[in-house]
């Protein structure tokens, strides 16, 4: 076996210069993403036939194929980019990549089909980096994830790994890495937004041995999945900073505790733990400094509760995870009772580049309280559903649209929902006229209500919590007009009432009685002065739960009140549900629009849809259980929720407008 | 319950080389019950004890972590295992729809097995493969954009025991 020991910083300059040497070979370079969502679309054929392609094409010599963490494009997934050109396409098949070979790396010709066409101005994009899912991106964190394979050292390395670790180590005290870190005004990515340096400076000031530093990767909340992302792309990243942030500590022992649903991320992790091992990156004396230190990898049980960190550390020692009370704070006194410093996977990433590039550079990015990037994940009722890396204090709407694209299918923009179970949602604009009246039509808001616009809020710590919702771990999920407000609230409470531990009453009671009262007024059953006992409730939680869990728990529910007490209103005194998403409010219709396609008939799981293809379909509103399976299909819209009772008026006037029609076009091609 | 001595034998031997995996260290706990649960496909009670005993932690710790956490079954799980993602993004994406169709066709509720073990179902918070939402896997393998008919194959497919592929995606 090779020894591949770098026992200076000479020696990975060395190997560094040879490595980006080999990369300049002139080659090709396909690089396929293999992120868990590309993974789920079928990279993997992809990658296989593309290694077929180039055998048979007998350009083995000439092409290189690179299976890379997470582009962050999801939607549009699986996505191939080919290097150094950067020619991207999309929803490549397996059948695709004789075409790519043949025109496009043999002739230098594009295969128009898998390139990205731009929906709205319909223009035909080549280049990764002019697609406006990305042009408006500030990729730090993720940029490398396109690059290099996350299972290859050498990748990281070629492309500057390690060398803020050989700098800190060999040319910074670790009281002058601290001083960086609080310079650069890092906060906590994990969802407080503590910060980073200040957390630091205490951990190593804390009487006790040893000293634990913790990579908290148990991210729990639904819809966020950048952490993920993170560890199954660029794992070295964050073991660098691990290992930076250990010696600014003084720690010799790191855990990373990770979910177990997330397979490929472990298995990365592990790879690339392994790895540094063997270059001497981990272990004793790295760099020849003296330092030493090791990292383990503890699979997390899935329980939500556990990315608190005094539950994380109970579960990292074998117990069931409850959180305790924090007088005292676990830089004192945390896993084992000895001092630990925990920060989050996109935390640990962002340490290299700030050691790398200064604090100078780093501060400059951002708001005046929130530096850096942030990674979100925009998920929901989006076009490009995906990871998005920005830069601190962009705008909701440049998120929304410029990235995001809008909502799908023509639709109204209804709310977004920040920070997870435990942040809020946010009313999206009503400022622009044509919106308001809409959201008065809808009942959302009442004409005479002040306009409020949070499109144009700019995204930090700060900002997020004042209008009532927080960062969070960036989870951010767009809601259109078929969502309804008050069953996101109960979504959220059943999700937290599920997840809490039970270990302090606020939390166990108080979430079980506000969902009582939740389901109640969404079955139609509320009462004006039930608004009234939720806040009161609230209240109680946010004063006196024992974690962050109980405390903020309320904040779906509160911040659905505040922006969409009107939604509230209607489920209580006219018993509808506007969105029509709450059942028992809710008939399903089929209108005069029908185009008799006959998709939804095959999907009534109750045969309550009657009708022949090319003639109007009818719902037999007795044998109708308010599924949905039918609206969810209808391509055309005809479909409609309206008010329990109202479907037999709505299905007549329908008999009595409808004409066959020769052509019409989905809605969803307008 | 107690085991016939063979099974015993067998479990024990299974238990030994996975404690051992992990040097009978406490943080490792949980992850050791991991592999067992992947390998039994649930906790039997005896392997509880005997980990207990190879980890000298009290049983009583041990039930605790075992009923604590999700990923945990004390009860044997069906020969195929259906989880429906309801993360945010998915409820959005009207989850709701599958797991309702889901649980009437199966006639059980999320968390639970068909009586004749073949097909055990639940809900997970997020899977994080969000663009594809509405969706599930159906032994660890994705399956997007779910929707009413979608399903009713795969179910269709899974009675007649035949292998289910990914069903191609219509793209717009």
């Amino acid at each position: 076996m090779t020894n591949h020991k770098l026992n200076t910083p000479e020696d990975l300059n060395r190997l560094r210069d040879l490595l980006a040497k080999q990369r300049e070979n002139g080659r090709t370079i396909i690089t396929v993403c293999a992120g868990t969502g590309c993974l789920a679309c079928g990279s993997e054929p992809v990658t296989a036939a593309f290694r077929k392609a180039i055998k048979e094409a007998g350009l083995e010599d000439k092409v290189e194929i690179r299976t890379t963490g997470c582009h962050g494009f999801c939607e549009r997934g699986p996505l191939v980019v080919l290097r150094p050109e950067g020619t991207f396409y999309q929803r490549v098949k397996p059948a695709d990549t004789k075409a790519i070979v043949e025109q496009t790396i043999k002739n230098g010709q594009l295969v128009k089909k898998l390139l990205y066409r731009d929906p709205q101005t319909k223009e035909i994009i080549e280049k990764e980096e002019d697609i406006p899912f990305y042009r408006k991106q500030m990729r730090l964190v993720f940029g490398k994830n396109g690059y290099m394979d996350p299972t290859s050292i050498n990748d990281y390395i070629a492309l500057g790994g390690y060398q803020a670790l050989a700098k800190a180590l060999l040319t910074m005290t670790p009281e002058q890495t601290i001083d960086e870190v609080s310079k650069s005004g890092l906060r906590g990515r994990g969802g407080g937004g503590y910060p980073a340096g200040r957390k630091w400076a205490s951990c190593r000031r804390a009487k006790g041995e040893p000293k634990y530093v913790i990579c908290n990767a148990d991210e729990g909340d639904p819809g966020a999945f950048m952490d993920r992302s993170l560890l199954e792309g660029n794992p070295h990243a964050v073991i660098e900073g691990m290992i930076i942030g250990a010696y600014a500590i003084g720690s010799c022992n790191g855990y990373v505790y990770v979910r177990n649903e997330y397979p490929l991320a472990v298995k990365n992790l592990n790879i690339a733990i392994a790895a540094a091992r063997e270059h001497g990156l981990l272990g004793d004396n790295i760099f020849g400094s003296g330092f030493h230190f090791d990292i383990d990898v503890s699979r997390g049980g899935g329980a939500f509760v556990c990315g608190e960190s005094t539950a994380l550390m109970a579960s990292l020692e074998g117990k069931i995870g409850e959180p305790r009370a924090k007088y005292i704070h676990t830089i004192d006194a945390g896993l084992w009772d000895k001092p630990s410093n925990l920060n989050n996977v996109e935390t640990w990433a962002n340490i290299p580049l700030i050691i790398e590039k200064g604090a100078d550079w780093y501060s400059s990015i951002g708001t005046a309280g929130s530096k850096g990037t942030k990674v979100f994940a925009l998920t929901g009722r989006v076009n490009n559903t995906g990871l998005v890396e920005v830069p601190m204090g962009i705008t909701l709407r440049e998120i929304l649209y410029d990235i995001g694209g809008g909502v799908p299918r023509g639709k109204r923009f209804k709310a977004v929902q920040t920070g997870g179970p435990s942040g809020g949602t946010l009313i999206v604009e009503t400022r622009d006229s044509k919106v308001h009246d809409s959201l008065v039509a809808h009942g959302d808001i009442k004409k005479e209500d002040e306009v409020v616009s949070l499109l144009d809020l700019p995204v930090d710590f700060d900002e997020l919590t004042k209008v009532g919702s927080m960062m969070g771990s960036g989870g951010m999920i767009v809601m259109d007009q078929d969502s309804c407000m008050v069953d996101v609230a109960k979504y959220f409470l059943n999700f937290l009432q599920e997840e809490s531990c039970g270990k302090c009453l606020p939390c166990r009671e108080g979430l079980r009685i506000m969902l009582e009262i939740l389901t109640r007024i969404s079955d139609g059953k509320g009462e004006m002065k039930d608004i009234d006992t939720l806040e009161e409730i609230s209240q109680v939680m946010i004063d006196t739960s024992l974690c962050q869990l109980g405390g903020s728990a309320p904040n779906p529910v509160l911040s659905t009140i505040r922006y969409f007490r009107q939604e509230y209103i209607a489920h209580i005194v006219e018993k509808r549900c506007p969105a029509g998403v709450c059942k028992a409010l809710v008939s399903h219709a089929i209108d005069e629009t029908c185009t008799g396609c006959h998709i939804c008939h095959s999907a009534c799981p109750t045969n309550a849809i009657y009708g022949e293809t090319k003639t109007l379909h009818i719902i037999d509103q007795e044998k109708c259980i308010q599924c949905g399976a039918c609206y969810q299909l209808c391509k055309f819209d005809s479909v409609k929720r309206v008010k329990r009772g109202e479907g037999d008026r709505i299905q007549r006037i329908a008999k009595e407008k409808w004409q066959p029609l020769a052509k019409k076009q989905p809605a969803a091609a307008a | 319950m107690s085991l016939p001595m063979e099974a015993r034998n067998e479990l024990e031997q299974v238990i030994t080389t996975i404690v051992d995996r992990y040097q009978a260290k406490p943080t490792a706990l949980i992850m050791a019950l991991q592999d067992i649960q992947r390998q039994y496909n649930y906790l039997p009670m005896e392997a509880l004890r005997m980990v207990a005993k190879k980890m000298s932690l009290p049983v009583a710790q041990l039930y605790g972590v075992a009923t604590f956490f999700k990923a945990f079954s004390l009860t044997p799980k069906g020969k195929n295992h259906i989880c429906v993602c309801t993360g945010t993004a998915c409820h959005v994406r009207q989850a709701s729809v599958i797991v309702d169709n889901l649980a009437r066709a199966l006639g059980i509720e999320p968390g639970e097995t068909t009586p004749d073990g073949e097909i055990s179902f639940e809900t997970v918070n997020c899977l994080g493969a969000c663009a594809l939402g509405p969706l599930l896997t159906l032994n660890g393998t994705y399956h997007g954009n779910m929707t009413v008919p979608k399903l009713n194959k795969i179910l269709d497919k899974l009675r007649a025991k035949e292998p289910v592929e990914e069903i191609a995606e219509e793209v717009e």
